[in-house]
């Protein structure tokens, strides 16, 4: 019978022990524990390209994290993303001319919603929408005018248009026109 | 269910073989799934075995997994530090451990301890006629042998997995924060960003939750249907762990593929 009820201990205490770390990697190692979520506000900012923001990403104001991104979804009316954000209650004294604007953290990390205060003496509420947004910086955009233009040059100047025509584009037809030709016969 | 082998096979009639034992294996887990409520009047012996595959397990699961976090923590540590992204040690180590390394060598190292014992116990009751005494006695033997085996070890594997995780975590922060001198905050804090609970944790104990329970049906299987002599003993306990072995390590890549 003493046994019998040691091993029923036994049991009892790996069942706990295993639970127990279950509740610890699932509670401290996860993005749960960044989840205080106490209470909190909700803002709303339109955004016409939200790049690779993802939902829960962080908000931040001056680099802290005051609150995340609750939805994404598109205006069908007029046809740009709207993001839902909540803030903490703590934070509620963000002037209304605060502007979001969407950033990458690093250079090729993940994408945040950054806050730009303003100096509005009035405050945002509950459901207010941002009047300024700035949409996210598509690095690929950047490298694409970087590699048309070369130079912020402006293009009417006939001896920088001369210079992309000949220089870049002729080493880039070469590189691009080829696999566009043989693809399609393969 | 008596399928008695023939070693060794004729090259002909291995497929066939083959087909039948799995065809056999997949009939016996129908009876065992059966056979559980009948098993519950007998849960104590569910406990027991809980006890004996999972709470005498903890010592090696707890061990590994401390040297497979410090191992992992080592050379992770070596190859991020040439991107400079030795920040990233505690989120490549969690991630790692949560979806991959935690389940599957849990279940190895399971099968390798629990899956043998089962099958050698259940096999010598098969050689020296103790099953056949049960049924004369009018005791099930997959009710009172079979099933809480099998159900002990689905609610042990899981519990297994995360205690190895868990380890894993500290064998990583022990030799990244305490000897490699990363900063402790910087640690937790890229974890805590980038591990989900369900799409990571989760998903981990449901593999590892799988696992257990293909680990037992093998053992308990080949167990059931050895040859009842000590060699037949030897080799079904063999193939417990080459059977067990194969399958998680396949069946984890088919989970992987569904469960991403």
């Amino acid at each position: 019978m003493t046994q019998r009820r040691s091993y029923q201990i036994g049991t009892g205490l790996f069942i706990l022990l295993g639970f127990g770390a279950l509740a610890y990697l699932a509670t401290q190692t996860t993005s749960i524990a960044n989840f205080r979520q106490g209470d909190s506000y909700l803002l709303k900012a339109r955004f016409t390209n939200i790049g690779q923001l993802k939902l829960r990403a962080p908000v931040k104001l001056a680099g802290v994290r005051i609150g995340s991104v609750e939805s994404i979804e598109v205006d069908p009316a007029k046809l740009d993303a709207q993001v839902r954000i909540s803030i903490d209650k703590r934070y509620n004294n963000l002037p209304d001319d605060t502007s979001a604007a969407i950033f990458t953290s690093g250079l090729l990390g993940d994408q945040y919603v950054g806050l730009q205060p303003g100096g509005s003496p009035d405050m945002f509420k509950d459901g207010d929408e941002f009047v300024l947004t700035q949409s996210s910086m598509q690095l690929e955009d950047l490298i694409g005018k970087f590699l048309v233009n070369g130079s912020p040059q402006k293009p009417a100047d006939p001896a920088a248009a001369d210079k992309p025509a000949s220089a870049p584009a002729g080493a880039d037809k070469p590189a691009s026109a080829p696999p566009s030709t043989t693809e399609p016969k393969h | 269910m008596n399928a008695v082998r023939k070693d060794p096979p004729v090259p002909s009639s291995m497929i066939g073989n083959a087909l039948a034992q799995i065809g056999a294996c997949g009939l016996f887990l129908l009876q065992i799934l059966a056979a559980i409520p009948k098993s519950l009047r007998h849960f104590r012996e569910t406990i027991r075995q809980i006890w004996f595959v999972g709470a005498m397990s903890l010592v090696i699961i707890m061990t590994c997994g401390l040297f497979v976090g410090m191992v992992l923590g080592l050379q992770l540590y070596y190859v991020l530090s040439i991107f400079g992204g030795t920040a990233a040690l505690g989120t490549v180590v969690s991630l790692s451990l949560y979806r991959e390394l935690g389940p599957v060598v849990t279940a190895l190292l399971f099968a390798g301890r629990a899956g043998t014992s089962i099958t050698a116990e259940i096999g010598l009751m098969r050689a020296t006629d103790q099953l056949s005494a049960m049924e004369m006695m009018a005791v099930d033997p997959l009710a009172y042998v079979a099933a809480p085996r099998f159900l002990a070890c689905i609610v042990a594997m899981p519990l297994l997995a995360c205690v190895f995780n868990a380890l894993g975590i500290l064998g990583a922060h022990l030799i990244g924060v305490t000897w490699l001198g990363l900063d402790n905050g910087t640690f937790w804090s890229n974890m805590t960003s980038s591990v989900d609970v369900w799409k990571d944790v989760i998903n981990g104990v449901w593999k590892s939750t799988v696992f257990g329970a293909v680990i037992a049906l093998i053992a308990v299987f080949q167990g059931y249907t050895t040859a009842p002599t000590s060699e037949g003993v030897a080799y079904a306990t063999t193939r417990t762990v080459v059977f067990s072995s194969i399958v998680v390590l396949a069946l984890d890549f088919v989970m992987t593929a569904f469960l991403m």
